[in-house]
C-alpha cells in the first residue's frame, strides 16, 4: 500500500533527490561480515571476519591479493567482489606489461569507482553490491581507500565496513591519530582489536579472521601484499592478549594497549589455543 | 582506421586499450600489393619486410612487381624510410645522462635537411633521441605527448619515469613490428628519477636493452668502441661532453650521412637542457683523406 514508487530501477530519482537502488546496494555492504583497514606511513593492514554460510560449509574468502603492491578486503556480495578483484588484477597486469612498473593505487581506485558509477546510470544494469577496502603502495607511499557501490571513493587512515563495523570504527576513531607512526606489528594488533570489537561476544580466534599486510620494510625493500597464515595470526592474538576476559567488559577494551609489553605472560590465553586448533580443521579450509 | 585489418583484430586491439597505437595516418606510406587472400598478402608482406630489413641502403627500392599489386590497395605500410637522421650517442655521467645527435636529415643519400632536432624531452624525467625515419619519430613524439598529458592529468603525485617510458616505447615498437608496419627508428631513452640514472635503447623491431652508454646506427660501430675504452661511471659534465664530441667527430669523418651541426642534451634531476646547435673543429688535411680508396682492392 505504501510501496516505494521510486525504487524499481537505478535511474529513477525520488522527489527527495535519492536513488533508492543505489542506497540498497550500499545496504548490501552492511549485511556482509566486517572488513577493516588501517594504515601507517609505511604499511597498510587489512583484516576481516570470516563467516561460514552454514555449519557444513567453509567460509568465503574476503581478502584478495590484486598485485604485489595492492590487495583488497570486501564486504557485501562476495561474487561481485570477486568480479571486481579480477578486474583490478587485470588492470594491474596490463599496466605492468606496458610500463614495467606497478599501477599507482589511486589510479586503480578511480578506475574501479568509474566502473561502479556506470552501473548507477544505466537502466539495464545493477550497482555492485560490494564495498572494497583497497590497500596499496605506490611512489607517494601507503594508501587505504574505500570504494562504495555508488561509485564514490574515499581515502582513509583507517576504516571499517560490514556488519557491526560501527564498533570497529569507534575503536579506530579513538586511536587513529597514532596510526601514522605505528609500526607494522602495532597496526596488526590494532586491526585484530578492531576485528574483536565487531564480534559481539564471540571469542577472537585465528579461524574466524583473516589478516593481510602490505608495506615498506625498514631497509627500504617492499613487503609484498600477503595474507598472514592462520598460525601466525593465532600467535599474534595470543601474544597481544587481546582476547577479552569474561570478567572485564567493554570499558576495558583499551586495556591491552596499557599492558603493551606484557606479551610474555599468556597463561590466560591457554584455553583459546586448543579451541583454535579444532576450528583450524574446519571443512574445506581455503 | 582504414587499413584492411579484420574486425576481429581491431576488436582485440581495442580491448587491450592500445587503440592509440593504431591511429596513424602517414602520407609517405607506400602501397603494398597483394594477391587475393589476406593470408597470402601477409606472407608476401613478411617476405618483403625481410628483404627490406636486409637491404643496407635506406633508399633501396623494394617496390613490388606490378603484377603482384593487383588488389588490396588499401593495405599501406612503410617499406623503406624516406628522410632519416643518423647516429645518436648517449652516456651516463656523474649527474645524469648526456646525449648527442647531429641535425642532418638525409633523403636517401642526399643531405637534404640541416636543422632536424632529433632529441626531445619526455615529461619531467626523460629525454628521447631518435635516429632513422624522421616522420616516424614525429609520430612517436605525438604518442608520447599524449601519454605524458594523460599521466599528468591525474595530478596525483605519480609520474612516468624513464623506465616506464622506455618500456612503453618498447611495446609500441614491438607492436608495430608485429603488424609488419614498423616505426623505422632506433630510439635512445635516457633519464633520471629519484636519483636513479637510466639509459636504454629500442630498435625498430622492438629489441630493447639498457646500458651505461649507447649509440645507434653507425655510432654502434664507431662510437661504442671509444666509449668502452674511455667511459667512466664518475665522468664530469665537461669530460662527458668531450667524450661525446670525440665520438661525434669520428662519426663526422667516417659516416657520410653525418653533418657538422650537432646538439648535446643533458638530463639531470633538475630537468632537460638541449644545447644550441654548434659545429666541431675538423681537419681534412690528413693524407689518408686525400685518396681514401688507395690500396683498396680494385682501386
Amino acid at each position: 500500500m505504501f510501496r516505494n514508487q521510486y525504487d524499481t530501477d537505478v535511474t529513477t530519482w525520488s522527489p527527495a533527490g535519492r536513488l533508492f537502488q543505489v542506497e540498497y546496494a550500499m545496504e548490501a555492504v552492511k549485511q556482509g561480515s566486517a572488513a577493516i583497514g588501517l594504515r601507517s606511513k609505511t604499511h597498510v593492514v587489512l583484516a576481516c571476519v570470516n563467516k561460514a554460510q552454514s555449519e557444513l560449509s567453509s567460509h568465503q574468502r574476503k581478502i584478495f591479493k590484486v598485485d604485489d603492491h595492492i590487495g583488497v578486503a570486501i564486504a557485501g556480495l562476495t561474487a561481485d567482489g570477486r568480479v571486481l578483484s579480477r578486474y583490478m588484477r587485470s588492470e594491474c597486469i596490463n599496466y605492468s606489461f606496458t610500463y614495467e612498473s606497478p599501477l599507482p593505487v589511486g589510479r586503480l581506485v578511480v578506475q574501479l569507482a568509474d566502473k561502479a558509477q556506470v552501473c548507477t546510470q544505466r537502466s539495464w544494469k545493477r550497482p555492485y553490491g560490494v564495498g572494497l577496502l583497497v590497500a596499496g603502495l605506490d611512489e607517494s607511499g601507503a594508501h587505504l581507500y574505500y570504494n562504495c557501490p555508488s561509485g564514490n571513493y574515499f581515502e582513509y587512515q583507517a576504516f571499517a565496513i560490514g556488519s557491526r563495523s560501527q564498533a570497529a570504527k569507534t575503536y579506530l576513531e579513538r586511536r587513529f591519530e597514532s596510526f601514522n607512526d605505528s609500526s607494522r606489528d602495532e597496526l596488526v594488533k590494532d586491526a585484530l582489536i578492531a576485528v574483536r570489537e565487531t564480534l559481539q561476544g564471540e571469542t577472537l580466534k585465528s579461524s574466524i579472521c583473516t589478516v593481510a599486510v602490505v608495506g615498506i620494510n625498514e631497509d627500504g625493500t617492499n613487503e609484498p601484499f600477503h595474507i598472514l597464515d592462520q598460525d601466525a595470526v593465532q600467535k599474534l592474538i595470543d601474544a597481544f592478549e587481546i582476547v577479552k576476559e569474561p570478567a572485564t567488559e567493554a570499558p576495558a577494551a583499551a586495556e591491552p594497549e596499557g599492558a603493551d609489553g606484557a606479551g610474555a605472560s599468556d597463561a590466560a590465553q591457554d584455553p583459546p589455543a586448543p579451541a583454535a586448533a579444532d576450528e583450524g580443521a574446519a571443512p574445506m579450509e581455503i | 582506421m582504414q587499413r584492411g585489418r579484420s574486425d576481429v583484430e581491431e576488436l582485440a586491439e581495442d580491448e587491450s586499450g592500445e587503440e592509440l597505437l593504431l591511429s596513424s595516418d602517414r602520407s609517405r606510406q607506400a602501397h603494398i600489393t597483394s594477391s587475393s587472400s589476406a593470408e597470402a598478402s601477409l606472407r608476401l608482406a613478411f617476405a618483403k619486410f625481410q628483404s627490406t630489413v636486409s637491404a643496407h641502403s635506406p633508399m633501396e627500392s623494394n617496390q613490388a612487381k606490378p603484377s603482384l599489386l593487383a588488389s588490396e590497395s588499401d593495405s599501406q605500410r612503410t617499406l623503406s624510410p624516406y628522410v632519416t637522421g643518423t647516429s645518436v650517442v648517449a652516456l651516463k655521467y656523474k649527474d645524469g645522462i648526456l646525449m648527442a645527435a647531429d641535425m642532418g636529415g638525409s633523403y636517401g643519400s642526399t643531405l637534404r635537411y640541416k636543422s632536424m632536432s632529433r632529441m626531445t624531452p619526455v615529461g619531467k624525467h626523460s629525454l628521447l633521441g631518435a635516429s632513422g625515419e624522421i616522420s616516424d619519430f614525429q609520430e612517436i613524439c605525438k604518442y608520447l605527448d599524449e601519454l605524458i598529458l594523460h599521466d599528468s592529468m591525474w595530478d596525483d603525485g605519480n609520474s612516468l619515469g624513464p623506465k616506464e617510458v622506455h618500456n612503453y616505447l618498447t611495446r609500441v615498437m614491438y607492436n608495430r613490428r608485429n603488424k609488419f608496419d614498423p616505426f623505422w627508428n632506433s630510439l635512445v631513452l635516457g633519464g633520471v628519477k629519484k636519483g636513479e640514472k637510466y639509459l636504454g635503447m629500442v630498435s625498430m623491431i622492438g629489441l630493447s636493452f639498457v646500458d651505461d652508454h649507447v649509440a645507434t646506427g653507425f655510432g654502434n660501430h664507431l662510437a661504442r668502441p671509444i666509449l668502452r675504452d674511455e667511459w667512466r661511471e664518475d665522468l664530469s659534465f665537461e669530460d662527458g661532453v668531450k667524450l661525446l664530441e670525440k665520438c661525434m667527430r669520428v662519426l663526422l669523418y667516417r659516416d657520410r650521412s653525418a653533418v657538422n651541426k650537432l646538439q648535446i642534451a643533458k638530463i639531470t634531476e633538475e630537468g632537460v637542457t638541449i644545447s644550441q646547435p654548434y659545429s666541431l673543429k675538423t681537419f681534412w688535411g690528413f693524407t689518408a683523406f686525400n685518396n681514401p680508396t688507395a690500396g683498396a682492392e680494385g682501386s
